[in-house]
């Protein structure tokens, strides 16, 4: 681990912050009253545990952005399906506590009158396989979307507006009921997870934990990409394509892997996210989600892995803040930053503290 | 990876049946004398004939240059040798042994042909070092790049190989701040790495100080005779200080071929270059 | 005696209210005096039956206009008069509301105060026979044909009868051959052996009416007879589901001009100039505000205010583009990628501002009554005036805008810059300006596609979202930097969607018209019309 981070500062405060927030949160909120001054409450734990997840999702994006030049404006659904891959499987531990009292079928499919599980429902009633099926199919998803794409050379912005249709695709998909996702309401009222109940403080304290896990556990697997010849390959992509296909490399293979790589981290981050906001539904699929996620990971600092994290943290703090005070000016800010962030700090906030390594 | 790769090979429509697929030696046959066959080659943009039924042969470990107007169709040469570019008809073929048409980019360039841009396009974010790492392992696996690390051995032919082309020095810096010269000779170093049987040049001294220029010049020359290099130029004072031989190409097609003075005297290519 | 005195009210009430209802209808009555049409119809109110078809053959001898509706309400039994005054009624059979005859106005009359004129079995029959021989002979060829279009099917001895006399002196052929159709049908329904040029003739027919009456025929039929009509069911089948197809083609044809006035802006910005423009959306959605704002100007002139709208909303869009551009997008170019974040910041940022200023709510604009009604071209296919006009409209913009990237001095300096900036510019081209004028062009043209998406949709600050995908598909497939190809991608895209559509539904179909596209790119990446050469690498 400590040769991974070598020559990382951002990287070291990081994992400081979010291990000194992982001892903390739960003696905060489970071990002191809540009178108590440094009490958590439960609020703010699910909320750092969602800060955490889009925090992977940015890092995801930053992978194949920062490092590889690839503007993907399908992260979002990859973090959706991995998200629904989730929902299903707490839809299905719902049982016949639903409204209806199906033990078999979750309550929009009682509601839509169908009388049996569709076949894609299958093993999800299981957890092991359910976590398969959030690496699975946003990492399936991934490879053969991106085999067709890096095969044909689609590079640039074809390549991003590629992905921002087939997120369009799937949005539209998943807002039908016949799909068998719950259409417009998605998958929510979800019970308990492995056993344990969703809304209990403990299993809340229990799903932040596991988000910081995913979150440190991801960053160290990017950087072991990032600082590996892979990565050097990677970052020789995107400033001259046609340069390393003459070296030899597959520029190809060299996409597919870290795309589809992306996609599972992406997925993962959905799939935690889910049982701590307590619903999924199409909405994810929307491509503004899927831009917004770029702009946390501009404001941030593309290719500084720390600063994808640092720029999902800030936007969101930003947007519960703005959502709270004036919902009606978020949108205003956030396009705002769009535009404040492309034209004047390229480098993102990671850039300010490099001044000295700017190569142009 | 390795199964998804064997998958992708399983994939391919020219592969469909092993049986069918012969596959390319690795060891080029030149036996011959010669090491590249270019015969009747035609390519055409939106009607242009940028390479008009060419005829070219080179011999191994020679050193040629490529001389010719502006739009004579030399880049465009280097692009199909290289696979960037399909040609319409003809053929072109390295040793007696390998058609270069049927190849993609990667496999032409693990065949041992390398090329250097007119423009140089070297990694400008990586340092020197990183750049010709990167040049030394070109053609591994996906797999092998994540893994993998530099050996011993490795790093003392980069080390020879940085003397080579005098950037020893420059090793940790970011080929991006490079002077002009530098960043030719990092590229040519960068083909170096790759242990090529051809090295293709591409104007390697437009832009150079008369003393980059000879430096360059020595560089080439140094390399002629291990390796086949063809270059091309526009640069005639650099041409006759490093060409055995000299090909003229205009319109796409070879107009004369020779020794530089016997070129130089053809009353064709001074009508070509002066008149009109 | 309680219910005496409430009688006696109600009638005092009553009479009270016709007199100052019958102010203008005295003077009415007035004029009546030298309306001989009139008296004469008001004999049949106190007549015996077999005196009234003595009136009735008297009164078809009138040209009067109101003579058939006349002859038809007292066909239907809707012909009643007052009690009162021997006044004439109409009586709506449905809504039981009662009119006046003469004047029209509705009449406040109980149900005791009114009686009907009663028609027997051979007066009805002589007012059909009437009816149809008056509107068969009128001058009009239209009011000819309608008549026995209205006759089919519900044909009878009476009729068919006077149309065999009358079939010989016709002189409009559409209108003789539905006659034709008319003797057809008799003698389908009473000769046992019918020859087969009847069902050739019958078999071209499209009205439901021949259906039916083949239908039924072959069901009752010789089993000989009875596959000759299914052979004529069978080519009159073909022939509805080749106009079928024609339809289809019309829906994609106007689906398709919908994404080609989207996406033509962009083909410009995007593919001429190269720029990413994500706002492109909300600029048409800007230009369909403009059309609802115009229009809440001037609320009673609805087609002024379009045709206003037009060039207004080119000039907003336009105006808002140029900003754009001034403001942004020139510190961009070279950078697609930034381009494109900056500009969808630009789109959030209008987007919520006209939320702001106008509601979040949808508006709906009202279109102008040209644009309403059908072109109908035979009995099963009819075609919205609304969608020929967009149809139109689009090729129009399309016309115009070829013209002025060929023909003008702006578009001969925008293919130059776009193709060659360092030359263009050492040509003395200021290509600062040539960029600013192109991006309002484009942007101009995306407020015009706003004006005409108000026609068919409601106007909301969402409106934009939805196209921008669609419109980049378009751009993309139809191959970037060239318009031709942008027009022929749209209208492919559009009628491949409508034929998609009723098997797979309408999400469904954008979906796999959407996938289709992502494959069709691994193909070929620069789309159906590639720009080819060297300038394309750099």
């Amino acid at each position: 681990m400590t040769s991974l981070l070598r020559g990382d500062r951002g990287g070291w405060i990081l994992f400081a912050l979010v291990i000194l927030l992982m001892v903390y949160i739960p003696i905060g909120n489970l071990a002191l009253s809540a009178d108590h001054p440094l009490y958590v409450s439960t609020y703010t734990v699910t909320l750092l545990g969602k800060y955490l997840c889009f925090a992977l999702l940015a890092l995801s994006l930053d992978l194949v952005w920062g490092y590889l030049g690839i503007l993907s404006l399908g992260h979002g659904a990859f973090f959706a399906l991995g998200g629904y891959a989730m929902g299903m499987y707490l839809m299905r531990q719902i049982g016949d506590r639903g409204v209806y009292g199906n033990p078999e079928l979750p309550d929009f499919m009682v509601f839509l009158n169908w009388d049996a599980l569709p076949w894609y429902w299958y093993g999800f009633d299981q957890f092991w396989f359910a976590m398969l099926m959030v690496v699975l199919v946003p990492g399936v998803l991934a490879f053969v979307f991106g085999a067709l794409a890096f095969r044909s050379r689609v590079t640039g912005v074809y390549l991003s507006i590629m992905t921002q249709a087939l997120t369009y695709a799937l949005m539209l998909a998943f807002f039908r009921n016949e799909m068998g996702f719950g259409g417009n309401n998605g998958l929510t009222d979800f019970k308990d997870i492995l056993g344990f109940d969703i809304q209990a403080d403990s299993t809340r304290i229990g799903l932040f934990l596991a988000s910081g896990f995913a979150l440190l556990a991801g960053y160290l697997a990017c950087r072991s990409i990032v600082t590996s010849r892979l990565g050097r390959v990677a970052v020789a992509v995107r400033d001259g394509e046609d340069r390393v296909r003459f070296l030899g490399y597959s520029v190809t293979k060299v996409k597919l892997a870290i795309f589809t790589f992306s996609a599972v981290l992406a997925g993962i981050a959905g799939a935690l996210y889910v049982p701590q906001v307590g619903i999924i539904n199409p909405g994810e699929f929307t491509p503004v989600k899927s831009i917004e996620l770029v702009v946390w990971v501009a404001l941030g600092g593309r290719a500084t892995l720390y600063g994808a994290v640092l720029g999902a943290v800030t936007v969101n703090y930003l947007k519960t803040e703005f959502t709270g005070l004036m919902p009606e000016a978020w949108l205003f800010a956030l396009g705002a930053l769009f535009v404040l962030v492309t034209l004047f700090f390229p480098r993102g906030l990671a850039g300010f503290r490099l001044p000295w390594k700017s190569a142009k | 990876m390795k199964y998804l790769d064997s998958l992708r090979e399983f994939m391919r429509p020219d592969r469909v049946f092993d049986v069918v697929y012969r596959p390319e030696s690795a060891h080029v046959d030149i036996a011959q004398r010669d090491i590249l066959y270019i015969e009747d080659l035609t390519v055409s943009f939106d009607g242009f004939r940028a390479i008009n039924n060419l005829n070219l042969y080179i011999e191994a470990g020679e050193l040629r240059c490529l001389i010719g107007p502006n739009g004579a169709g030399k880049t465009t040469l280097l692009d199909i040798l290289t696979g960037k570019t399909k040609p319409d008809s003809g053929s072109a073929w390295f040793g007696r042994n390998i058609d270069l048409l049927r190849l993609k980019e990667p496999e032409i360039a693990n065949l041992g042909i390398g090329r250097k841009f007119q423009k140089p396009t070297v990694f400008e974010n990586h340092t020197v070092l990183v750049n010709l790492e990167l040049a030394m392992f070109g053609g591994e696996s996906v797999w092998s790049t994540w893994r993998g690390r530099i050996s011993g051995e490795q790093n003392d032919r980069i080390g020879g190989v940085l003397e080579q082309i005098g950037l020893a020095e420059q090793r940790d810096v970011l080929a991006g701040s490079l002077s002009h010269g530098q960043k030719q000779w990092l590229e040519i170093g960068m083909l170096l790495m790759q242990s090529p049987i051809l090295l293709l040049v591409d104007e390697p001294v437009a832009g150079m100080t008369h003393q980059e220029m000879d430096r360059t010049a020595e560089l080439l020359r140094s390399l002629a005779g291990e390796h086949t290099v063809v270059v091309v130029e526009h640069d005639m004072e650099f041409v006759r200080s490093i060409a055995d031989r000299v090909t003229v190409l205009h319109q796409g097609s070879v107009l004369a071929e020779g020794s530089m003075e016997a070129v130089q005297n053809n009353p064709e290519v001074v009508e070509v270059y002066l008149g009109e | 005696m309680p219910a005496f005195f409430f009688h006696a009210v109600a009638a005092f009430l009553l009479l009270a209210i016709i007199t100052i209802a019958a102010t203008p209808l005295a003077a009415a009555q007035d004029a009546g005096a030298s309306d001989p049409f009139y008296e004469q119809a008001k004999t049949l109110v106190d007549a015996s039956l077999k005196d009234r078809r003595g009136i009735v053959e008297q009164l078809a001898a009138s040209d009067d206009p109101r003579l058939i509706p006349l002859l038809r309400h007292l066909l239907e039994g809707d012909l009643y008069y007052s009690k009162e005054d021997g006044e004439l009624l109409v009586v709506d059979g449905d809504t039981d509301a009662v009119t006046s005859w003469l004047t029209d106005e509705a009449v406040e009359i109980g149900k005791s105060d009114r009686k009907k004129i009663t028609t027997n079995n051979q007066l009805r029959g002589l007012l059909r026979d009437l009816i149809a021989r008056l509107q068969l002979t009128n001058d009009d060829a239209t009011v000819r044909y309608n008549a026995v279009r209205q006759l089919l099917g519900e044909e009878d001895d009476d009729t068919t009868e006077t149309i065999r006399e009358l079939i010989a002196s016709e002189d409009d052929r559409e209108t003789r051959e539905l006659m034709q159709v008319v003797l057809d049908f008799e003698r389908l329904s009473k000769e046992e052996q019918v020859e087969d040029d009847l069902f050739q003739r019958l078999s071209r027919r499209l009205e439901p009416e021949v259906k039916n009456k083949l239908t039924a025929y072959a069901e009752s039929a010789s089993p000989a007879m009875a596959s000759n009509a299914a052979d004529a069911l069978e080519k009159i089948d073909a022939r509805v589901r080749f106009y079928g197809h024609i339809e289809t083609i019309f829906f994609g044809l106007s689906l398709g001009s919908v994404l080609v006035l989207a996406a033509i802006g962009l083909a410009i910005t995007f593919g001429v100039m190269g720029v990413i423009n994500m706002a492109h959306g909300e600029l048409i959605m800007l230009g369909a505000y403009t059309t609802w704002v115009i229009q809440q100007w001037m609320p009673s002139n609805v087609g002024a205010a379009l045709l206003l709208s037009i060039p207004a909303a080119f000039l907003v869009a336009g105006f808002v583009g140029v900003l754009i551009e001034r403001l942004v997008i020139r510190y961009l170019y070279g950078r697609p990628l930034e381009t494109l974040l900056a500009t969808f910041g630009i789109s959030l940022i209008l987007q919520q501002a006209v939320r702001t200023i106008f509601s979040p709510l949808n508006r709906s604009v009202v279109s102008p009554s040209w644009m309403s009604g059908t072109l109908e071209i035979n009995s099963v296919l009819a075609l919205t005036n609304n969608r020929l006009v967009i149809i139109g409209f689009c090729l129009a913009v399309f016309a115009l805008l070829s013209l002025v990237m060929q023909r003008t001095r702006l578009g001969l300096e925008v293919r130059a810059v776009s193709q060659n900036r360092p030359m263009a510019r050492a040509m003395g081209i200021r290509s600062e300006r040539v960029d600013m004028l192109t991006f309002g062009l484009g942007s101009g043209v995306a407020g015009i596609a706003g004006v005409a998406l108000s026609q068919l949709t409601n106007v909301g600050p969402n409106l934009g979202q939805g196209y921008i995908i669609d419109s980049f598909m378009v751009v993309v497939f139809g191959g970037v930097g060239n318009l031709w190809g942008t027009l022929v991608s749209g209208f492919t895209l559009g009628i491949a969607n409508k034929f998609l559509e009723p098997w797979s539904g309408s999400v469904l179909a954008k979906i796999l018209i959407l996938v289709f596209i992502i494959l069709f790119i691994q193909k070929r990446p620069r789309g159906l019309f590639p720009q080819k050469g060297r300038a394309v690498e750099a």
